[in-house]
């Protein structure tokens, strides 16, 4: 019989068929690994978070600066430089309250993930990050908070070098 | 954007075809492919030896599993021994895969083209959300273990604030578009809701609820375009493409305006100007914009032109995007609805219109006599818009 | 129909093998500045679209596209992504400056091997998973099934095939690009470590970071941006079978099939009016079994030709004058940047020690690499 748009193709599974080895399958892992150069403006970045330092860029034809900092501007195309040490408080942008994992099991105590505007940068550029030791029903639009970050002796030159941040009383 | 100078020719859909979408599909992905491609060819009563090119679209390979996914699915997709090529804009690629046909044909390259988009998601285990791990930043964002929900939670979220607009607001939209796939029997989630039920659904990252996001799925899509001169040869009702455009803004989308999707409305104006739209709202009569969430479709409204910023929740509210109302939107029933195997998703956007301007298509038939129906994709880091717009006149 | 598309501008990141001082968006920034600056542009907002090629496994990334437009100043712009070689990239963007919708477009490509860590399993990942990956071998013994078949098929010898790469290495000691480049003999090539058999080290490319853009520009600007354009004057492309149980290992059905359609456009009959060829020699016995299927030499003849010296730079139908990827390394998706950008710089008459004398014809061939049947012809003019 014709498959036209009246009666499509496909056969659904159950979870049931493959509980019950219904289904022939053929499993596969990917063995894909990579070590990335980060260059120079994600470099220098990863190794101010290592100093308890959040930098960014200043575009002087834009007159814009932003985070992450990046060695070329990407609106005018130029390479007008200069980096800036940025404040280690900011303002949230907007945030989420995520009660799934990666895997889509469920978790308990919400993560949250916010962009966070830091200060010092052209508004509204930020980073995305994570907020903590709040209860999830107080994170506003527009909250002050600031970074914590590890102890220096654990911070490696990643994003993870801040732990998280907190609103500031 | 101005256009340059005008097409080699005019480009139509001459035909269309889709599997269901499944949340799991037996078909591997190159027999998904397949049906849908030999459903578009035999709707325009055609074959393969009558096709000159072939387009793929296809989203993330780490969803199928597969290294070069494009090669691997070229023969299902009716690719062998022709000129074949995959694009790939993430979720944008469904309506940007008849963009790229229009292009071959336009360009006075090619007479015919087999469009096809696919997307198995299932086989990427423990849960295919899993795989969009890898779209974020490697250095700045993955250490942080991000998952999809985020981004889009935080856009709603931005969204909602900035105008003031309620989780019950955008409520209306999952009740419309579910309801409305009843009527589709491709649908993977059709279903009759109320807007309590959708506003008391579990919260999977507030503000999104569960009966606020699509699945992920199985499924293919297909279409067949043709030049003028073939078209007119190949049916009697050929819907034409009048327009078409696509934008993608900046990776660094932390630094950016999350209330108003900047890049679609760029990628609406490139369309509408090359249709010689200028009044969006009273010209487009059918609007299939894309919905993985209930708010994108609002997003997107406002991004189109087709409704003032903060304010497309009224449309659902006050009935006007019903399909019986005055700019019908997602009368499929939408990703929310149908299913949202990723890059197929935006092609049955377009089967959609390719059947509404047809008047073929069934229960689901938007009434009126539509002419001119727009469809359009979303995807990346909340980044590009793609845009078509189909007339049944030329 | 006369709506010729020419290259005006081009950019690179030189070839290296490993770039650790800079990211992908910073390589592919340098080449995009250097391409812009040789098409005169007067600012990069008056390109009108972009082509980019890649592919999720290869970079890292999935939904790569995401991380396109800033290292080429595409911010909101039309910018898309294909799954090809940079060549495909060039034929698309051709081809979209052939609607009318667009004047100028750039095209991109790159490579970040060296981030690779695992190169031989994500090629395997390229496999059938239900009938191939599960066999757990290194993907590369399908080029060595491929060149067993070749050589019994057109009683092509060991040593022809070695010739290649004798020939490829050195010709890239007089590319400034070259990695590779060097003087070896048949002799240690054929004496070179069994890796795939009958596939040996010396016939594999390795490969390399860098980066390539052009700009493309219609004839009605393309005189404006470039005082030399290089005319694209064809494009094919074409896919066999991608599954190893399917294809035909006879012919070279794809090389055949894009350059039957790369003529056509062209309008020219055959490649009689053509003056040098850079193919595809991602591993040594490919550089031959190409030129067999674009119709150059008789099935038989290529590995001939080699050793004749007619391939050669001063040879009848020079082939690869630019060193190919055995002498200048392999790029991933960008290598057909190395076969363009020889063309350009040759039929514009910039060559160096290398320039042929007669340089008005090219066409290049690339092919996207195990476990693939997939490539793509282009056809260059010289400027008038």
């Amino acid at each position: 019989m014709k498959k036209t748009h009246l009666n499509f193709a496909g056969t659904p599974l159950s979870n049931e068929v493959f509980v019950n080895n219904k289904v022939s399958i053929t499993e596969s892992n990917p063995n894909a690994q990579y070590e990335y150069d980060t260059g120079l403006g994600i470099g220098k970045f990863l190794q101010g978070l290592k100093e308890g330092k959040i930098l960014g860029t200043h575009c002087e034809k834009c007159n814009r600066t932003v985070v992450p900092p990046r060695i070329f501007c990407e609106l005018c195309f130029g390479t007008q430089i200069s980096w800036k040490e940025l404040k280690t408080t900011g303002r949230v942008n907007t945030f989420s309250l995520c009660y799934v994992n990666w895997d889509a099991t469920i978790i308990k105590e919400p993560h949250i993930p916010a962009v966070i505007e830091i200060d010092g940068a052209t508004p509204p550029c930020g980073i995305m990050h994570l907020i903590d030791e709040v209860r999830p029903e107080d994170v506003k639009i527009g909250m002050k908070v600031q970074a914590v970050f590890k102890d220096e002796r654990e911070r490696q030159g990643s994003i993870t070098d801040i732990k998280y941040w907190v609103p500031i009383k | 954007m101005t256009i340059k100078r005008k097409p080699q020719s005019h480009v139509a859909v001459v035909g269309a075809g889709m599997t269901k979408f499944l949340r799991r599909a037996l078909e591997t992905p190159k027999e998904l492919a397949f049906e849908a491609a030999q459903a578009a060819l035999e709707s325009a009563n055609m074959t393969l030896d009558d096709i000159d090119c072939v387009i793929h679209g296809t989203a993330p390979d780490a969803f199928d599993g597969v290294h070069m996914k494009g090669e691997y699915l070229s023969d299902g997709s009716g690719g062998w021994n022709k000129p074949y090529i995959r694009c790939y804009v993430g979720g944008g690629t469904g309506v940007f895969a008849p963009i790229h046909g229009w292009l071959h044909i336009a360009s006075g390259m090619f007479e015919t083209a087999l469009v096809v988009c696919e997307e198995k998601m299932s086989s990427c285990l423990p849960h295919p959300q899993g795989a969009f791990l890898t779209i974020f930043d490697n250095f700045i964002e993955r250490p942080l273990k991000p998952n999809l929900l985020w981004i889009f939670a935080m856009e709603m979220n931005r969204y909602m604030n900035t105008y003031g607009i309620s989780v019950r607001d955008i409520a209306h939209v999952s009740v419309k578009n579910k309801a409305n796939a009843l009527l589709h029997p491709a649908a993977q989630l059709g279903a009759e809701l109320t807007v309590d039920e959708v506003v008391n659904s579990p919260i999977m990252a507030w503000p999104v609820h569960r009966l606020m996001v699509s699945p992920p799925s199985d499924g293919a899509c297909a279409v067949v375009l043709a030049n003028e001169k073939r078209a007119k040869k190949i049916t009697k009702k050929p819907v034409w493409i009048s327009g078409v455009g696509w934008n993608l803004d900046t990776s660094y989308w932390t630094n950016r305006d999350l209330a108003y999707p900047q890049y679609v409305e760029k990628a609406a104006r490139m369309a509408y100007e090359m249709a010689g739209i200028r009044e969006p709202k009273k010209e487009i009569n059918i609007v299939e914009p894309y919905d993985p969430f209930a708010y994108k479709e609002l997003h997107h409204l406002e991004g189109l032109l087709l409704a003032d910023r903060g304010k497309a929740c009224e449309l659902a509210i006050d009935g006007i995007s019903a399909r019986t109302g005055n700019m019908p939107v997602c009368p499929s029933g939408g990703l929310l609805g149908v299913g949202n195997p990723i890059a197929a998703a935006g092609l049955m956007k377009v089967c959609e219109l390719f059947w509404q301007l047809r008047e073929e298509a069934g229960p689901r038939q938007v009434p009126g006599k539509p002419e001119t129906g727009l469809a359009q994709a979303w995807g990346d880091l909340m980044q590009v818009g793609t845009v078509i717009i189909m007339r049944n006149k030329k | 129909m006369s709506d010729k598309v020419a290259i005006v501008g081009v950019g690179i990141s030189r070839p290296q093998k490993e770039t650790p001082d800079i990211s992908y968006k910073e390589m592919v920034y340098e080449a995009a500045v250097s391409s812009y600056n040789d098409a005169a542009l007067a600012s990069h907002r008056d390109i009108d679209g972009f082509v980019t090629c890649a592919e999720d496994f290869l970079e890292g990334t999935s939904i790569f596209d995401e991380y396109t437009p800033d290292q080429l100043g595409a911010v909101q712009k039309p910018v898309h992504t294909i799954c090809g070689d940079f060549l495909h990239g060039l034929a698309i963007a051709t081809m979209k400056i052939k609607t009318g919708l667009m004047d100028i477009v750039a095209v991109e490509a790159h490579s970040k091997a060296s981030n690779i860590k695992t190169y031989y399993h994500i090629v395997n990942y390229a496999l059938d998973p239900v009938w191939n990956r599960p066999l757990n071998v290194n993907p590369y013994y399908v080029a060595g099934l491929e060149m067993r078949y070749f050589m019994n098929n057109t009683n092509t010898s060991e040593e022809e095939i070695a010739q290649v790469v004798v020939k490829n290495k050195k010709n890239a000691l007089h590319n400034d690009l070259n990695c590779f480049g060097a003087s070896v003999s048949r002799k240690e090539v054929l004496k070179s470590q069994t890796t795939f058999s009958p596939l040996r080290e010396l016939h594999m490319s390795k490969h390399v970071d860098g980066a390539f853009v052009f700009v493309l520009a219609h004839e009605s600007v393309a005189k404006k941006l470039q005082k030399n354009p290089v005319w694209i004057t064809g494009c094919g492309w074409s896919s066999d079978s991608p599954t190893l149980e399917t294809r035909n290992w006879d012919e070279c059905e794809y090389a055949k099939r894009s350059t039957y359609m790369a003529l056509k456009q062209a309008g020219l009959k055959n490649l009689n009016q053509f003056d040098f060829f850079e193919i595809d020699d991602t591993f040594a016995y490919k550089e031959l079994q190409h030129l067999e299927g674009i119709g150059l030499y008789e099935k038989g003849s290529a590995g001939k030709a080699c050793l004749n010296g007619d391939l050669n730079t001063d040879g009848k139908t020079p082939v690869n004058i630019s060193g190919g990827t055995l002498g200048v390394g392999a790029l991933l998706e960008a290598s057909g940047g190395i076969r363009a950008l020889e063309i350009v710089k040759q039929l514009r008459g910039d060559s160096g020690k290398r320039q042929l004398q007669k340089a008005k014809r090219a066409l290049a061939l690339s092919w996207r690499g195990i476990p693939t049947t997939s490539g793509v012809v282009l056809t260059f003019e010289g400027p008038k």
